[in-house]
């Protein structure tokens, strides 16, 4: 191939590339311009990319006063930390028992896994309502993570991690006296972090992103997850101060796009790894 | 052999115990499964066959009278025509973006980890917020989408407010927002095809890009483009956010979806018989679509 085509072509795919990265990052350079700008620079009939007068500090100030956004993005934190703590502490020893013992019952077990796979969460919502209605659980932290405390997919996932662990490990562990519960903790949990890793970054996101549960689970402000308080700042404002807005919506992204920017690869490799669910 | 050896070294009341462990560390997996997925499905089953409403004094069972009543309803067809269409879109364009992108990244060298962050960032960015964002882009007077269109001598249009378009719309936001997934999953499908490959069809006279996608990537592609389509089908047959935060199933219904009509049965207006019967419905759809799923990972697992 000659020099001159091969410049062509590379030219040719950067272009159509850079093209498309402009439209598919385009939404994000108008959100946060958009989280400069004063009113008077918003409401025009012009595209202005930088703002004459900076209303950073106005616009960001008011995300977090005029709706309390810092109890959102604890709130967050809360729950999306207390949904993986738990989904690991249910499905690892569960995936152990699965990929090393020998039980009565195991094979049910695992079908019963594969079965529960199956079941898309919305499909359950109106049930785990009634549920926790009865318990009298909604509108609470329970109600946010209970639902999503087993997690068949991490248990699989594990199972399917542990088979590759070598026996050997496990037994030179029980020659040294080592419990069960010792083992699953002290000797399968570091031989899973890449797995859990993988697994955590799938739960994180799937949870700090979702909205469809919150919405139906809550009622009370003081336990609105991000997403569920853009909406309801957005809905208080009814389309008259873009400015804050969209500074409240940088501020909910910012977390994840910014751990995602810093770890890419394991952000790639976990999503892709975890998403064939 | 070693395992048998080893057990009689143990002592003997570790044995004891360890006929009973197996069930204590699998028990609260298997108690929280039937409690929070078996039980639900069940459940959901159970009540659309009855005239459930939440907060009535009672309830009875009715048959199949939510699903006649759904069956003759104008609302749940149009709603089940809008998510078919939504899919029919939305699977299309996100498949071939992602496995377009993803062959332009790996034709060269340079650049490659840049382009494959950047297509992501969709991905991953909470689509609620994003969703807000796209609704100020798409307003008719200051949006800068109206803005954009005006030099070319595009008319503004009136985007989520215009039965004709509010769907179609909706339908760009998921595909921007799924592609680079696809991508991705693409780009690991790529990777694992032998350099050889190539080698060979070209010795064969396979000179031009065209022919080495036509006989090599496309062909080694395949298990893994059906996989890539049954999860954006599945995925896509679940939208919900943008449709609740933008356009409430409106203008006249044109975005009406299943999740959303769903939802607003079961919780706001709590007739839950009713919802559960249109989550049997939902279900059935995913359930076909994730057995589909599961075979192909089955196969992808025997070929890799």
């Amino acid at each position: 191939m000659n020099t001159h085509s091969s410049f062509l072509r590379a030219t040719l795919r950067h272009g159509v590339l850079l093209a498309g990265v402009a439209v598919v990052l385009l939404p994000f350079a108008w959100m946060i311009a958009t989280s400069l700008k004063p009113d008077a620079e918003i409401f025009i009939s012009e595209i202005r990319w930088w703002p004459q007068t900076l209303h950073v500090v106005e616009n960001y100030s008011q995300a977090f006063t005029r709706a309390p956004l810092a109890r959102f993005l604890l709130n967050g934190v809360i729950v999306t930390v207390s949904i993986f703590a738990l989904q690991v502490l249910v499905a690892l020893p569960a995936a152990y028992a699965l990929a090393k013992l020998r039980f009565r019952g195991r094979e049910a077990l695992f079908a019963l896994v594969l079965l529960c796979l199956l079941i898309p969460p919305h499909a359950i919502a109106v049930p785990l309502f009634l549920l926790f209605h009865h318990l009298g659980i909604l509108d609470s932290y329970a109600a946010l993570i209970v639902p999503w405390v087993i997690s068949v997919f991490g248990i699989f996932l594990m199972r399917q991690f542990f088979m590759t662990v070598p026996d050997d490990l496990i037994d030179a562990a029980r020659m040294d006296g080592m419990s069960e519960f010792a083992i699953v903790w002290r000797v399968m949990l570091p031989t899973a972090i890449p797995a859990i890793t993988a697994f955590g970054i799938f739960s994180v996101i799937a949870h700090w992103n979702d909205y469809f549960w919150p919405l139906i689970a809550l009622n009370s402000e003081q336990y609105y997850t991000p997403p569920l308080g853009v909406i309801s700042f957005r809905n208080q404002e009814a389309g008259t101060s873009y400015g804050p807005l969209m500074a409240a919506a940088t501020v909910i992204i910012a977390p994840l796009v910014v751990a995602f920017l810093v770890a890419q690869r394991r952000f790639i490799e976990g999503i892709a790894f975890t998403g064939l669910k | 052999m070693a395992e048998v050896i080893l057990h009689r070294a143990a002592p003997r009341r570790w044995q004891i115990g360890v006929a009973a462990m197996p069930y204590l560390l699998a028990g609260p997996a298997f108690a929280l499964m039937l409690l929070l997925l078996i039980g639900p499905v069940l459940t959901v089953l159970l009540l659309s066959f009855t005239d459930y409403q939440l907060g009535a004094p009672g309830f009875g069972f009715i048959g199949l009278e939510n699903y006649t009543e759904l069956a003759g309803e104008k609302v749940f067809w149009k709603s089940l025509g809008n998510t078919l269409a939504y899919v029919g879109v939305v699977v299309p364009a996100a498949v071939g973006l992602g496995l377009g992108v993803a062959m332009l990244i790996e034709s060269g060298r340079s650049w490659r980890a840049f382009y494959r962050a950047a297509f992501f960032v969709p991905v991953m960015a909470t689509l609620i917020a994003m969703a807000i964002t796209w609704e100020f882009m798409l307003h008719p007077q200051f949006g800068l989408i109206n803005l954009m269109l005006k030099p070319l001598g595009l008319a503004p249009q009136n985007w989520l407010n215009d039965p004709k378009l509010a769907l179609w719309v909706l339908a760009g936001i998921g595909i921007w927002q799924s592609f680079g997934f696809n991508m991705v999953l693409f780009l690991a499908g790529i990777v694992s095809i032998p350099k050889h490959l190539y080698e060979a069809a070209e010795m064969d006279g396979a000179r031009s890009g065209w022919d080495r996608f036509r006989l090599v990537t496309w062909p080694m592609l395949g298990p893994v483009t059906m996989f890539v389509v049954v999860i954006t089908a599945i995925r896509s047959f679940q939208v919900f956010d943008t449709v609740h935060a933008l356009t409430k199933g409106g203008p006249v219904k044109a975005t009406e979806v299943l999740l959303y009509t769903m939802y607003a049965e079961g919780f706001e207006f709590l007739r839950s018989g009713y919802a559960a019967a249109i989550a049997v419905v939902f279900l059935v759809f995913v359930l076909i679509l994730t057995v589909i799923k599961a075979r192909l990972l089955d196969r992808k697992v025997h070929y890799g």
